[in-house]
């Protein structure tokens, strides 16, 4: 059996507020190679916060979280910082592109803080980000600042960004909230295919037509999980 | 993170809003501008100054010969002065407590009636005197090489001289004596700007001075072009007496270098104070629009800390875009000031004087201004939560 991407373990995660607000509880999860997850809930539910545990962003109160069979809860602030950089891809709901940079310039800032991007790393930069591009099928648009971009080719633009390096694990968040139906389906093919490519998937949503096109559902309701 | 994409980065970020780059440039640029023209006027208004109001005393040295004995200047010495580049005149004089208090009296042919009989300085002095003294015959002529040779019996007499001993015109070669011995006056010498204690006394040729114990040259003046006087007054020596140098004492002017510090610090001051305090605003301005900007590239900075970014990595990017906003306010300073500095000598037809270190220093200052400012809003950057800042 190949090792789980995520591996989590009794995570808890509570916020030190008055009073305080438990987000997680007792979470566990596996998600194994090629696995594509859909984390689905109502707002308010953990989602977030699962997201950002699962990202490396926040750490948990409480239980384990393995990634790629790496302890995560006990490494410090610089050492997730890495792992997050070299094994994690992230998606977001509002793209987080930069605005005055070119579509390939953005896919490139992906390996700008990857540990040791020393000059042997520096060459061929941009022919990976191009290869990226390719793969999400927006090789006419590399010179192109994302303003003259629709929704959908933003989107494919940040996914070419989190598939820069080759991570683990693709972490998306709310992925076809700012997206049209077509461009949502445009997006969800992609997903298939990349899945179909061997890559983990995990999507965080409330939107059905996303969760539908996932291979495993799981749905938050008050920090808990449940496998559905 | 290679040092290249560093600076890519801060770059990128700080070309993507250049019309506020700009803006927030305006302050270093204006502290900047002062601070160089502040300087450079300073130093090109104080040169102008020495060389306008000081030509006289920043251009006269004058070599004395201590009274025991030890050192000795050769007549003919003056020629190796002469020849040094920067000596414009040199004459050499001598002169003895014995030789200050001679009767002179002029031939009673001159005017019957009058007392002529005074007691006047005589000094023996080289054919280059009415030069080195800066002064004109008022009547006649100097005494030349030729009347050494000859050893003629002439002497030339001070303006005030001639008036005592009541000569007036040198038609008919009027005579003076000196003791017991006839000299013709050939000229009277006048307005003098340097020893002009001469204008009282009785100049004789240095073959007609050993008469009255005027042997040795006692004192030799010398002439420099403007600004050579310094290299002069340590050359001098050497060139007048080898091998006894440092037996002689030299009176140089005061320093122009010195004289145009003066000036200088009296200009600087002030205006160093306001340089300061523009570059002071310049400062509040960059550390303000990094911290407007770092607040609203929030989600940017999420954005970079979600890709591996380490918070040193956007502490960094930010403090070197403050860094490279104040440099480059600083070489737009230095250019706007040394622009300023040769307009104005243009106009008042002065020579700019420029240091070269003022074109390293005033960017390096503004890189500074830069780097000072950028420190509390980069360390807010870094301190951001990516989670906080994603969100």
């Amino acid at each position: 059996m190949p090792e789980p991407v995520i591996s989590l373990d009794s995570v808890s995660k509570e916020f030190p507020t008055d009073p305080p607000v438990r987000a997680l509880s007792d979470v566990s999860l596996m998600v194994d190679p090629a696995d594509y997850l859909a984390i689905i809930g109502p707002s308010g539910s953990g989602k977030s916060t699962l997201l950002n545990v699962l990202g490396l962003l926040d750490k948990p109160s409480s239980g384990s979280y393995l990634l790629d069979g790496i302890e995560t809860t006990e490494l410090r602030d610089g050492e997730r910082t890495k792992l997050r950089g070299s094994r994690i891809g992230f998606v977001f709901q509002s793209f987080h592109l930069l605005s005055h940079r070119s579509v390939a310039e953005n896919v490139m800032l992906a390996e700008v803080y990857r540990s040791g991007a020393a000059k042997r790393e520096r060459k061929g930069r941009r022919d990976r980000a191009l290869r990226a591009l390719d793969r999400v099928g927006l090789s006419h648009r590399v010179d192109f600042l994302p303003d003259r971009l629709s929704g959908g080719e933003r989107q494919r633009a940040a996914i070419a960004r989190a598939l820069m390096g080759g991570p683990s694990l693709l972490l998306c968040d709310e992925p076809t909230g700012n997206l049209d139906s077509r461009n949502t389906d445009a997006v969800l093919d992609l997903f298939d295919d990349l899945r179909d490519q061997g890559l983990t998937i995990v999507v965080i949503t409330h939107e059905t037509e996303v969760s539908g096109r996932a291979k495993r559902r799981v749905r938050i309701t008050d920090g808990i999980l449940v496998e559905e | 993170m290679h040092l290249r994409d560093l600076l890519n980065e801060a770059m990128a970020g700080m070309l993507a809003r250049p019309v506020r780059t700009a803006l927030t440039t305006l302050g270093t640029v204006l502290g900047i501008t002062t601070l160089v023209v502040t300087l450079g006027i300073a130093a090109t208004a104080g040169n102008q100054i020495v060389g306008r109001f000081d030509e006289l005393t920043a251009t006269t040295i004058t070599v004395e010969v201590p009274d025991d004995g030890k050192a000795v200047i050769e007549w003919d010495a003056i020629d190796q002065v002469t020849r040094l580049r920067g000596v414009t005149t040199a004459a050499a004089v001598a002169e003895t407590k014995q030789s200050a208090n001679l009767s002179v009296r002029s031939s009673k042919l001159v005017d019957p009636t009058r007392v002529t009989d005074q007691t006047l300085t005589v000094v023996a002095a080289s054919p280059s005197l009415p030069q080195a003294v800066k002064g004109s015959m008022v009547e006649g002529r100097f005494f030349d090489q030729g009347h050494l040779t000859r050893k003629d019996k002439v002497v030339v007499v001070g303006e005030q001289a001639a008036k005592m001993l009541g000569i007036t015109r040198l038609e008919g070669a009027p005579a003076v004596f000196i003791g017991k011995h006839a000299y013709t006056v050939i000229g009277i010498l006048g307005a003098m700007k340097r020893e002009r204690n001469l204008s009282t006394a009785v100049m004789v040729p240095p073959t007609i001075g050993r008469q009255f114990g005027l042997k040795d040259v006692t004192r030799v003046l010398i002439n420099t072009s403007l600004g050579a006087a310094d290299l002069i007054a340590r050359q001098a020596p050497l060139a007048l007496s080898p091998g006894n140098e440092s037996l002689l004492q030299v009176i140089s002017p005061q320093s122009p270098t010195r004289a145009r510090d003066g000036v200088q610090n009296d200009v600087n001051s002030l205006f160093l104070i306001l340089g300061l305090v523009s570059l002071v605003v310049g400062a509040v301005g960059i550390a303000n629009v990094t911290l407007v900007t770092v607040m609203e590239r929030v989600t940017e900075i999420g954005l970079r800390r979600s890709l591996g970014a380490a918070r040193r990595h956007i502490a960094a990017q930010f403090l070197l875009e403050s860094t490279l906003t104040g440099l480059t306010g600083g070489v737009i300073g230095a250019s706007f000031g040394v622009v300023a500095i040769v307009a104005v000598s243009a106009a008042k037809q002065w020579t700019p004087v420029l240091d070269l270190r003022l074109a390293v220093v005033a960017p390096l200052a503004g890189a500074v201004v830069g780097l000072l400012a950028g420190l509390y809003p980069s360390l807010r950057a870094a301190r951001m939560e990516p989670v906080d800042a994603l969100r």
